[in-house]
């Protein structure tokens, strides 16, 4: 059970999937102007990450690695990836109608989201069991909705200060960015150090 | 050799094919209607989404059309009535014809007019500049002059002279985001066959408008007596226009004791 906390404040915190290990780059900055449109994305992000990680795991385990097959991971994840997310789609569509509207473009985009592609293999490769990936892939979720929140607060801010002309826009927003993910670097180490 | 690629192609293949049919058959068993209608009614709508209809954009627009038949064709300003036209052929209902709207500014406290109060050094914008004091002009309902409008404005379409924004009602197309910014709420949309306009927004007493502005409203209500179709009435000590009723006759015009009641041409170019 420790364990399993240590994973998810870990994937939340520390190896942050945006200001720590840089993927999903491309939401954190595109979505992030306004909070609604980031959480609206953030939670899409966690609900895909967990799918995914539970349908990818399955088929690494059972279907790539006794076949030899582990240099196919990337394409057979993204396939099958961007197959889930247009499924999840099709059927929010017909039955949670309402959801789906509030999710709106967001979830066709994150079918190409490396921040999902990430966890999947990252669970993988850090030989995690089923449970422990997917409390991990939560975590990773949590984590980028903890970014994108923060970060569309930051950039709110942002819009009303008198910024140098030459700064102004996605210079201003980058800066922004790289100050955010540093103040990230002081919880590295916290977490192992609260349960040692 | 071949055996090797093979036992990589044929799983991918397999995988493929699996995630294809039950794509294919989710989208067949789980197909929700779309109005056919709502490409050519999306088609008509000019794309701008700039809101004035009320909805989330064209888009939105498009799809309150179809689902609901009480929704009235007339709402795209910017359109005008070639949209209302197609959008009522498509539909099968009455054309109804679109009122054309311009914005315009309830100011006319230029430099000349008015004094400045303070030096702002601020944010280049209307809503930080209200924040201190009311702005840097010494009238506080006027217009500040730091073009916030002008920022919103899709068509570019008004300017500032004279330390006031200006409507071009050539290029204005009516969508009314400008009258959404404004912190003073000094722009307001108004028919574009319309001539009269109170140039005003001062809420003050008479006196103390003069003093901030020689253009300023005074509330003599002159205007109210010489008007023969009751359609201006002075509220909060500013004069208000009645649109329904004001016809353009121009008697308010020309008894107005300090002129802020302005004959304009508002005649748009409309517009796309």
């Amino acid at each position: 059970m420790t364990n399993l906390i240590i994973i998810l404040l870990s994937a939340v915190f520390i190896n942050n999937y945006v200001l720590s290990r840089f993927l999903g780059i491309c939401p954190f900055l595109g979505v992030s102007k306004k909070l609604n449109s980031a959480t609206g994305m953030s939670l899409a992000v966690i609900f895909v990450m967990l799918i995914a990680t539970a349908v990818t795991w399955p088929i690494q385990t059972y279907l790539l690695v006794p076949n030899k097959l582990e240099y196919l991971q990337t394409i057979v994840f993204i396939l099958v990836i961007a197959a889930l997310v247009q499924l999840v789609e099709i059927v929010l569509k017909r039955y949670v109608p309402s959801l789906h509207k509030s999710l709106g473009v967001y979830l066709p985009l994150i079918t190409t989201n490396c921040a999902v592609l990430g966890v999947t293999i990252l669970n993988i490769d850090e030989g995690y069991t089923f449970i422990e990936a997917m409390v991990n892939s939560l975590g990773s979720g949590l984590g980028f909705f903890l970014a994108m929140v923060m970060f569309s607060g930051v950039r709110s801010t942002m819009e009303g200060s008198d910024i140098p002309k030459s700064f102004r826009g996605l210079p201003a927003t980058l800066i922004a960015a790289s100050i955010t993910s540093l103040s990230f670097m002081g919880f590295s180490g916290i977490i192992e150090n609260l349960f040692a | 050799m071949l055996e090797a690629i093979l036992t990589a192609v044929i799983p991918v293949v397999i995988i493929g094919v699996i995630c294809a049919a039950v794509l294919v058959i989710a989208s067949k068993l789980m197909a929700v209607k779309e109005d056919e209608r709502f490409p050519a009614v999306r088609e008509c709508l000019p794309g701008a989404n700039c809101g004035a209809c009320g909805f989330a954009g064209c888009d939105g627009y498009a799809k309150a059309l179809c689902e609901n038949p009480d929704t009235p064709t007339n709402l795209c300003v910017p359109g005008a009535d070639a949209v209302s036209k197609q959008l009522s052929e498509i539909l099968g209902v009455e054309f109804a014809d679109v009122i054309e709207q311009v914005a315009v500014v309830h100011c006319y406290g230029d430099c000349e007019k008015t004094q400045d109060k303070v030096e702002y050094q601020g944010i280049e914008s209307c809503a930080a500049a209200k924040l201190m004091y009311g702005g840097k002009g010494s009238c506080i309902y006027g217009c500040l002059g730091l073009g916030d409008c002008m920022k919103v404005c899709p068509q570019e379409a008004i300017y500032i002279k004279g330390g006031i924004a200006h409507v071009n009602p050539a290029d204005c197309i009516g969508c009314g985001l400008c009258t959404k910014t404004c912190p003073n709420k000094l722009i307001t949309l108004i028919p574009d066959v319309k001539t009269t306009v109170v140039t005003c927004s001062n809420k003050d007493k008479g006196a103390v408008t003069r003093k901030v502005c020689s253009n300023g409203c005074i509330g003599c209500k002159k205007c109210e007596k010489v008007c023969q179709h009751d359609a201006i009435k002075v509220v909060d000590n500013v004069a208000v226009i009645d649109y329904d009723k004001c016809v353009g006759c121009g008697e308010c015009v020309k008894n107005c004791t300090t002129k802020c009641i302005k004959e304009l041409d508002l005649k748009g170019a409309h517009r796309f």
